[in-house]
């Protein structure tokens, strides 16, 4: 607004030619749009339905989350019901489950950052030492496979394997213990989400550090033989720096996600008897927004979480730009 | 590499060999132990006599995998959320990843903001199944292909790719009197046959694998896809027993009935894999130059 005002104020002071100067630079201004947009016109042909498919399916529920703010109803759409304010964020944090719900969000995040992240790195560092070429291709196809296994036969599995006469207690009680039913206690969950993420997706994850060690200098390294350095300090001094660059994009871009976990895994490895340690964020908002039909509260619930992922990876951003010159933008 | 090894390089050597043959056992072992449970004696599966090898060779299960009239037609389903799916994808993305390849495009960097800004904030979940509700596309086909027509990941791997394809060609193409149509018809989509193949498998693979979407807009079991029944047969069920507590009398024949299934519904994707590997490590690297 006072930018327009401004603007205004100028003109009335410019004199009469000048006035007249600058219209004619606005409408060349505004025909060298037009020609421009002649010019593009199968691009912007092209181009238009995929705008118009983010417009819809991405930006319209970005739109669709004011009714975080109402008491929502289908009858009445979406800026139909009386306006609530902060009514459901408030319920949410003095919710008996916020801190489960942040608590578990966070601890299977934290797990992941601090076991499944680094086992691709670890897994490409020890394959690409490999020297015999069957050999780490042969270990390379087999890694990539359960990628390729969806998460529901992924879960089939493990729910199949530790079930009470499953493998896993089949081997318990061949050793002499006791069997146990993994999938109803609470302080087996994160165990078992992490370990079966880590089969499922190391191998595949790996492909990436892979590719950033080939494109290390093959140089350094005999410089570094010359020098009488161990495979452990050729390792350390040669091969770990120089994929960091690869390793911080990728931290920057988990740390994003650190209010969202892999829910759709979550959703059908849970049970209500471990929801102490297993429901999070989303599944919470599955449960009692899509599933339970309270929209706005669940609409409420999913905003939170995307506002603190947008800030942390904003942050993660530029923490990591002022310490190693490494940013997504 | 004949070289003269030290004592601590070969025991690096060996450790690392040692880790890598554990590293496959423990990847390859489940899917040995499925592969046997599913055509042994389900009562020699239920007390556990099965480790890696089958045990009294039958194909039980998979005869009465077969004869079920759901798993035929969640697999049909499946097959056209794969094929209409895939090709949905496909034109969507191609056709907004050329304009935004062309580096003297004036709309390019005000729509790459545009859709780049999607990767990092979305509305959410309920809002989205509100909107798909409201668009009228609830136990509809088409959601489960619509919504998730473009994969903003895929389009920004394609875009990249075409931006290196070089500016002459265009130039010589202008000069003939093709206009961007025709050019991204006649010489991009010929010049983009290996980024094309990789959309491709990594549209497939996430629709023939996806369950989520048709959980949350599906419920008429008719359009089910393979996965909504997977997760009936291998794990609500499974679940619902637990919570019972029901330890002893379980069907014994329902054990490798699921192992079957397993078998049987990812057999198309583990047959061809390791063919189509190369491809899909072609288009991770394609992903990391931008990543």
């Amino acid at each position: 607004m006072g930018l327009v005002i401004l603007r205004i104020n100028n003109i009335v002071l410019l004199k009469h030619s000048k006035l007249k100067q600058l219209k004619l630079k606005q409408e060349k201004g505004f025909q060298r749009f037009i020609k421009t947009l002649k010019k593009e016109k199968y691009l912007w042909i092209l181009v238009l339905p995929g705008i118009i498919w983010y417009l819809i399916f991405a930006y319209g529920p970005m739109y669709g989350l004011v009714i975080a703010f109402e008491r929502y109803s289908p009858a009445r759409g979406i800026l139909g019901g009386p306006w609530v304010g902060f009514k459901w964020f408030k319920q949410f944090f003095e919710s008996q489950f916020f801190w489960r719900l942040i608590r578990n969000t966070l601890l299977l995040n934290i797990y992941s950052i601090i076991f499944s992240f680094p086992a691709p790195i670890i897994l490409a560092i020890m394959l690409n030492e490999i020297k015999h070429g069957w050999y780490k291709k042969a270990a390379q196809t087999i890694s990539y496979l359960p990628h390729f296994i969806s998460t529901v036969i992924a879960v089939g599995m493990v729910v199949n394997f530790l079930s009470t006469d499953g493998f896993i207690n089949n081997l318990i009680s061949l050793l002499g213990g006791q069997r146990k039913q993994f999938l109803v206690m609470p302080e087996w969950f994160r165990t078992i989400y992490i370990a079966s993420g880590i089969w499922q997706s190391a191998g595949w994850n790996s492909i990436i550090y892979l590719a950033a060690i080939s494109g290390i200098d093959s140089q350094l390294y005999e410089a570094a033989i010359v020098d009488g350095a161990t495979k452990l300090n050729q390792i350390w001094h040669i091969t770990i720096p120089g994929i960091l660059p690869t390793i911080i994009i990728l931290l920057i871009l988990n740390l994003g996600h650190i209010l969202s976990v892999g829910y759709e895994k979550i959703i059908l490895l849970y049970n209500p008897a471990v929801y102490e340690t297993a429901d999070v964020i989303n599944t919470y908002v599955y449960r009692r927004g899509v599933a339970g039909g309270e929209f706005s509260f669940g609409t409420a619930v999913g905003l939170f979480q995307s506002v603190i992922n947008f800030i942390m990876i904003i942050l993660a951003n530029k923490i990591s730009r002022n310490l190693s010159e490494i940013s997504l933008w | 590499m004949l070289k003269k090894l030290s004592i601590g390089d070969r025991i690096f050597y060996a450790i690392d060999y040692m880790f890598i043959a554990l590293v496959i056992c423990i990847t390859l072992y489940p899917f040995v132990y499925i592969l046997s449970c599913s055509i042994s004696n389900p009562a020699a599966v239920a007390v556990g006599k099965v480790w890696l090898l089958p045990k009294g060779i039958t194909f039980d299960a998979y005869r009465r995998v077969i004869e079920d009239r759901l798993v035929w037609i969640s697999y049909k389903n499946t097959l056209w959320y794969v094929s209409v799916g895939t090709t949905i994808n496909m034109l969507l993305t191609t056709i907004t990843a050329y304009p935004l390849s062309r580096k003297r495009f004036s709309g390019r960097n005000p729509i790459m903001m545009f859709i780049s800004f999607t990767m990092f904030f979305s509305g959410g979940m309920v809002p989205t199944y509100l909107l798909v509700k409201n668009l009228g596309l609830i136990n509809s086909r088409w959601a489960i292909v619509i919504p998730v027509a473009i994969s903003t990941w895929n389009l920004i791997i394609m875009r990249t790719f075409f931006e290196g394809i070089p500016e002459s060609l265009y130039e010589a193409a202008t000069i003939d009197g093709c206009n961007d149509i025709g050019i991204l018809l006649k010489i991009y989509l010929s010049l983009s046959k290996p980024v094309m193949a990789v959309m491709v498998l990594f549209y497939a693979v996430s629709h023939w694998n996806s369950y989520f979407n048709a959980m949350l807009y599906l419920n008429k079991e008719e359009l089910y896809p393979l996965q909504m029944l997977l997760r009936k047969i291998l794990i609500q069920y499974e679940q619902s027993d637990l919570m019972a507590d029901v330890m002893e009398g379980r069907d014994a024949v329902g054990q490798t009935i699921r192992y079957a299934t397993i078998i049987i519904s990812s057999l198309p994707i583990i047959s061809v894999y390791p063919f189509l590997q190369k491809y899909f490590v072609k288009g991770v690297m394609i992903g990391a130059i931008k990543g």
